[in-house]
């Protein structure tokens, strides 16, 4: 193993290649360039054997995954944003099909107005496309999900795409030590991928795609929703499989275990802080110092979003008194996306912590130390709307 | 039956869904016989993929694949790739959509994959409409024709623009061989689409496949107006190989047949000539036939 300062960009480029695909499609979009570039240079360094699609736009990349991994190949690609917008409907095919597709999303803000820095209303509001989501913190978490993605998606159990989500600049351009496994573990972690399912091959003609009725149809989008609620179980198994291979090396690059949440200084708190990504990073700063001065106050962060694990949650926040959940999307018209879900964890509990929901960081607006404190003292003394921006 | 000097095998099954007289569906069975059992099948949504695979049936007998509508030539891509690190290279990747998905929503991806020179045939069924959807225009659809999306009216002629030429547009993204082929016929259209798959990279035919429930055609006559089609000079027919036209059918203008026999043989044309006759546009179409003819003779002549 070695230890790199590496920008997270690389981090997952260095994952990628580690994975060994067999395809890579992709097209570059700000801020998740950095990675295609990288992945084009080892490629033309002959670094690895992986064929590489130039396509001509996000909607062609996903695509051509499609195809390569329905003719039984372990096939990757990244995007954000826009780009990930353009995708939209193949997002739904590829999940459909059942074929194991993984990608990197780079967290970016959405058009009007253009904007090419972070929040995470692109994957957010991918959340419903069937994909399995994860979210990092850090460039080692970076490095880390994106080679258990290949693992989870590809578990015959599962057999579902999946996106590991990283913040747009504040973590794909920052740079970082990551502990770099060597290629051995990562084989013995990530064997070659072996397709379970019906592929595209002329000795054993198959149908792939086809029409379905009204007659068929929610039959076959129940059994692949019961795929993705259930590999909440698998995911749970690779990252205990992964923390047992991949013990830390470099203190505080990751959680000490792998698991769907985790917990910062929960233990006594009565106030918990919810958010996913880079913002995690501030947020337990800003915890040390609260506690420091008394205050008992926690974060959850979130890691798995897709499939949403309701019961580590509602466990988690299991006697906590109120919780604010920070979210960097919104849903116009309604409540925050996550807010929404966390709120329907408890509807039926007898005991259940006050929510407020804080509308955080987007289009790339900085969440300072300050912003988080207010939000703190804010939920500790009951101030303001039950929906708060955070400007 | 089996068509005279072609392959017997059938892997485009009977049984299918398609509508009596479908010209498409000739079209496909042509393209199977010629792709052979060593190949796979790309579809984009279309009457074709919707009349051939109703789940859990199928009408194929060789490896088929369906993602979306606009994607069928990034699909191809993907599988390329996935059979180049797979060392089966062996496998002919054949691709086929309608004009709606090839012509139009799948154009800029089609354009992408034959800019980067995968090794994949192209098929066009051309029945110049959105026929799935029920009969609306796309680039296509010819001048004078009237869709549900350009009916005929008062104010309107049917389509007020000409076909697009997809054929040359990509002859010049660098295909070494293109074509055109009609369901009239099909030994004809066989050897064009069996050459287009024997030849190393993205090559591309387009066959014209009579649809008789949007031309308004009887459908015992598909393949009697896909040869007058030719007949006519309105479609015709040639190869581009490795940018050399030739043409292979008469060059002589004289010796076609009038173009107004193909119009009315179509209701799809038939306000042209009802209730009265249109002469400005019959003429105007008349004459962008025998121009492209003329065209087209010169090119072939230049050997360019």
């Amino acid at each position: 193993m070695t230890k790199k300062i590496m920008e997270a960009s690389h981090a997952i480029a260095e994952a990628v290649k580690m994975a060994k695909p067999a395809v890579i499609a992709a097209y570059p979009i700000t801020p998740q360039t950095h990675i295609v570039e990288k992945l084009s240079e080892f490629v033309a360094d002959g670094e690895t054997e992986a064929e590489y699609i130039r396509v001509e736009s996000e909607f062609g990349a996903i695509s051509a995954c499609l195809g390569a991994s329905a003719t039984g190949v372990r096939s990757y690609t990244a995007t954000c944003s826009q780009g990930l917008a353009l995708m939209n409907e193949v997002l739904f095919i590829v999940s459909g099909m059942r074929l194991p597709v993984c990608m990197t999303v780079v967290n970016r803000a959405l058009s009007a107005p253009i904007n090419i820095w972070n929040d995470q209303q692109d994957s957010i509001s991918a959340r419903d496309v069937g994909w399995i989501q994860m979210y990092a913190e850090t460039s080692q978490e970076c490095y880390d999900l994106t080679l258990m993605q290949f693992k989870i998606s590809e578990d015959h159990r599962v057999l579902t795409p999946s996106m590991v989500c990283l913040d747009g600049f504040t973590l794909s351009h920052v740079y970082e030590p990551v502990d770099i496994p060597s290629q051995k573990k990562v084989d013995e972690f990530l064997p070659d991928y072996v397709p379970y399912h019906a592929i595209l091959d002329p000795e054993q003609p198959l149908t792939l795609g086809p029409i379905g009725f009204p007659s068929e149809y929610m039959e076959l989008r129940k059994s692949q929703v019961d795929a993705i609620e259930n590999s909440i179980k698998v995911i749970e198994q690779v990252y205990k499989e992964f923390n047992e291979s991949f013990p830390v090396q470099i203190k505080d690059s990751r959680p000490e275990e792998y698991l769907h949440v985790e917990e910062y200084r929960m233990e006594g708190a009565d106030i918990v802080l919810i958010a996913m990504g880079s913002v995690c990073g501030t947020i337990k700063v800003v915890v040390d110092k609260l506690r420091e001065k008394g205050e008992k106050v926690g974060l959850l962060k979130l890691i798995t979003y897709r499939p949403f694990p309701r019961e580590t949650i509602k466990k988690a926040l299991k006697g906590i008194k109120k919780v604010a959940v920070l979210e960097k999307a919104v849903s116009p018209g309604g409540d925050g996306p996550m807010y929404c879900e966390i709120s329907s964890i408890f509807y039926d509990e007898k005991e259940k912590p006050g929510l407020r929901n804080f509308i955080i960081g987007l289009g790339g607006r900085d969440v300072t130390f300050d912003r988080i404190r207010k939000i703190y003292s804010m939920t500790k003394g009951d101030k303001g709307e039950k929906q708060e921006w955070v400007f | 039956m089996a068509i005279l000097g072609l392959p017997e095998e059938e892997y485009f099954s009977y049984g299918h869904r398609a509508c009596a007289g479908c010209g498409a569906a000739i079209a496909l069975r042509l393209i199977t016989k010629a792709a052979g059992r060593n190949s796979i099948l790309v579809e984009p949504t279309g009457c074709m993929e919707v009349i051939s695979t109703p789940y859990p049936e199928t009408a194929w007998k060789l490896p088929w694949v369906h993602g979306a509508f606009e994607n069928p030539a990034s699909i191809a891509s993907g599988i390329c790739a996935a059979l180049k690190v797979k060392g089966r290279e062996d496998v002919n990747v054949v691709a086929f959509g309608g004009d709606g998905s090839t012509y139009d929503i799948g154009f800029g991806h089609l354009s992408g994959a034959f800019e980067r020179g995968h090794n994949f045939a192209y098929i066009c069924y051309d029945n110049e409409a959105y026929m799935n959807t029920g009969i609306q225009r796309s680039g296509s659809t010819p001048y004078g024709a009237a869709t549900t999306t350009s009916p005929a009216g008062k104010k309107s002629i049917g389509k007020e623009v000409w076909k697009k030429d997809l054929v040359h547009v990509l002859a010049y993204h660098g295909s070494p061989y293109v074509a055109t082929a009609s369901i009239g016929y099909p030994t004809d259209a066989y050897k064009k689409i069996k050459k287009a798959i024997e030849t190393k990279g993205p090559t591309f035919v387009n066959i014209l496949a009579t649809c008789p429930t949007g031309w308004r055609t009887p459908t015992e006559k598909s393949v009697e107006i896909a040869k007058l089609a030719v007949e006519t000079g309105v479609f015709p027919l040639y190869e581009i190989v490795d940018g050399r036209h030739s043409i292979n059918m008469p060059k002589d203008a004289s010796r076609l047949k009038p173009v107004e026999d193909y119009l009315k043989a179509q209701g799809r044309f038939r306000h042209l000539f009802k209730p009265e006759r249109n002469d400005k546009a019959i003429k105007y179409i008349e004459e962008r036939v025998k121009e492209n003819l003329h065209r087209l003779t010169q090119c072939a002549e230049k050997c360019f």
